[in-house]
């Protein structure tokens, strides 16, 4: 695989606060990637020193192949940082003239990418007059017109309201169908769960998981049961190896799975014991409760030390 | 170096606050020109006509035009400090970084156009002194026209050695008010150190220190012309000579600040964490 983004070793300290600790990851071409973590995680700093805004303590990283200078490699990226940042008094269209300047791309394409995202009717209007919505979409139309290698978003959502949300990940699943790389930081697990394919987990500085969403946690997934004979069936999975944990709330009974089982063969399991389930689910941990999961071991672990 | 400069032309002409201080800051020293070589008639008492002084004649017209434009500086000096710190308040800097600017172009934008208003500025006051003074100069030889032009150049360092300081001063403390009150501590500090050394060490080592301080060193390069106004009215007075010419050794000093104040801009926007 192509590699897009190479980051090793990577230390961020300001003053006696890390930021970011030790972090190594590799961003390959293709794929959409999350970086998730509550607020304060070192998201946005990690973001800042590949971006060569933030200078880094210690450790390095490199674009593309490693041939290209930081500087160039940022021409062949689109990026938008927290707010979208643009001159208020100067229209869309002026806005992104700059842009194209700074980039050293044709002006052609500024109709093309507000086109993209909806904006082609007011690009003479001045940037101030624009919604939170409308600005962050400019910021995506800004960040598209050098037609990126890769698209980096932090927090493209935060305080838009659900259209604006909606809007957004509209275009940036649209992006992605398209094959453009996307990374993604977010505190929102269900962005990151509805858009990303791969997640990079950060607490506290530190990388806790990197890799695809699905096989975030070694997880069979859990059944969600109720049947009449409650207790039969609570001896039964107790019993039985393929099962740990079981959560007991009234009458839902949650049991983990420890190896693979469908829920036709456990169906069939029951009815070979003569117990009749009248509530039958298997699901997987959402991103949420298996990002709380990896946290709180981490948590566990730290009291146990 | 032009890709730099219409970037930078850009942000400033849209912004109207800039516009209307940039068109002040040329028109007001023209106006102010104009004005002065006008008959003004004083309600019949009598007429100030400033031409009639002799002030107009080649080669002083040079030295006198170019002190009192300087001091219209000032408009472009907000400009300046605004541009930096916009930047800043827009977060601006932080976009264009990642857009793909390096900081060093960043900086260098900026500079080039420092360069340019002051290249504009010294060729306008250029041509209308010229003309004003063919018009009443009354000597016109070309040997005596072009004499003491060296004062454009010293007009022209004086300029991209002032802004360049409000540059540094605006990298350095981000807001505009701040800078501009910092331009006006440091002028009234250069004056209170030069008083001290005077009274404590002496004369000439006050001096020759004072000289190279930064605004103090901007000010030699085109010192007052009253005196030397005076100097030609009252040519037996030799205890009011003093040297007026424009040296060698003051446009290194206001070069040698500029470097400094540029590269230290560049420093720390390298240095800063956005």
């Amino acid at each position: 695989m192509e590699p897009i983004l190479t980051i090793n070793n990577l230390t961020k300290k300001f003053g006696h606060l890390t930021a970011v600790k030790d972090l190594s990851f590799t961003i390959n071409k293709g794929n959409v990637y999350g970086i998730l973590g509550p607020n304060g995680s070192g998201k946005s700093t990690t973001l800042g020193i590949v971006l060569n805004v933030v200078n880094r303590t210690n450790g390095n990283f490199h674009w593309f192949d490693g041939n290209t200078t930081t500087h160039d490699a940022l021409k062949q990226v689109g990026a938008i940082i927290e707010r979208p940042n643009f001159y208020p008094y100067m229209t869309a269209e002026q806005n992104l003239k700059l842009v194209c300047k700074i980039k050293g791309v044709d002006f052609s394409k500024i109709e093309e990418k507000l086109e993209v995202v909806g904006l082609l009717d007011r690009k003479g209007h001045k940037f101030k007059t624009y919604s939170l919505g409308m600005k962050q979409r400019l910021a995506i139309a800004s960040a598209l017109l050098n037609d990126p290698e890769i698209l980096i978003l932090d927090e493209p959502t935060n305080g838009l309201d659900p259209q604006g949300i909606h809007q957004i990940r509209q275009i940036i699943k649209d992006i992605a169908s398209e094959g453009t790389t996307i990374l993604l930081a977010s505190h929102l697990l269900d962005e990151v769960e509805k858009v990303c394919s791969h997640v990079v987990v950060l607490r506290k500085g530190e990388k806790l998981y990197s890799g695809r969403v699905d096989e975030m946690i070694n997880s069979h997934g859990f059944f969600e049961l109720k049947a009449e004979k409650h207790q039969d069936l609570l001896h039964v999975l107790e019993n039985n190896s393929d099962f740990g944990k079981i959560k007991i709330e009234g009458e839902l009974i949650t049991a983990f799975l420890n190896e693979p089982m469908s829920a036709p063969e456990f169906n069939k399991l029951m009815f070979e014991k003569g117990i009749i389930l009248s509530h039958l689910v298997k699901r997987k941990e959402s991103l949420e409760e298996q990002f709380l999961q990896l946290t709180d071991n981490l948590n566990e672990v730290a009291a146990q030390n | 170096m032009l890709r730099l400069l219409t970037l930078e032309l850009q942000k400033l002409w849209l912004n109207r606050a800039s516009k209307v201080l940039i068109i002040m800051s040329f028109i007001l020293p023209f106006t102010v020109l104009i004005l002065s070589s006008i008959k003004i008639n004083f309600f019949g008492f009598f007429t100030l006509e400033l031409g009639e002084l002799g002030i107009f004649n080649f080669p002083i017209i040079w030295h006198i035009t170019t002190f009192f434009a300087a001091q219209f500086k000032f408009f472009f000096a907000i400009v300046v400090v605004s541009m930096i710190s916009n930047e800043y308040s827009n977060k601006t800097l932080k976009q264009n970084l990642i857009d793909g600017l390096s900081k060093k172009e960043f900086i260098l934008s900026k500079f080039y156009t420092i360069l340019f208003f002051s290249f504009a500025a010294t060729v306008l006051i250029g041509i209308a002194t010229f003309l004003i003074g063919l018009y009443y100069s009354s000597y016109t030889e070309a040997s005596i026209i072009f004499r003491e032009t060296e004062f454009l150049l010293a007009y022209f360092v004086k300029l991209t050695g002032f802004f360049s300081l409000c540059l540094f001063l605006a990298m350095l403390l981000k807001r505009s008010a701040f800078a501009l009150g910092f331009l006006f501590l440091l002028f009234i500090s250069e004056g209170i150190i030069y008083g001290l050394m005077r009274w404590q060490i002496s004369a000439e080592v006050a001096d020759s220190i004072h000289n190279f301080m930064p605004l103090q060193s901007m000010w030699n390069l085109i010192e007052q012309p009253i005196q030397r106004i005076v100097m030609t009215k009252f040519p037996e007075k030799t205890d009011i000579a003093y040297d007026y010419a424009v040296h060698w050794y003051e446009v290194f000093i206001v070069l040698g600040w500029t470097a400094i104040f540029i590269f230290l801009s560049y420093r720390l926007l390298k240095k800063r964490d956005l």
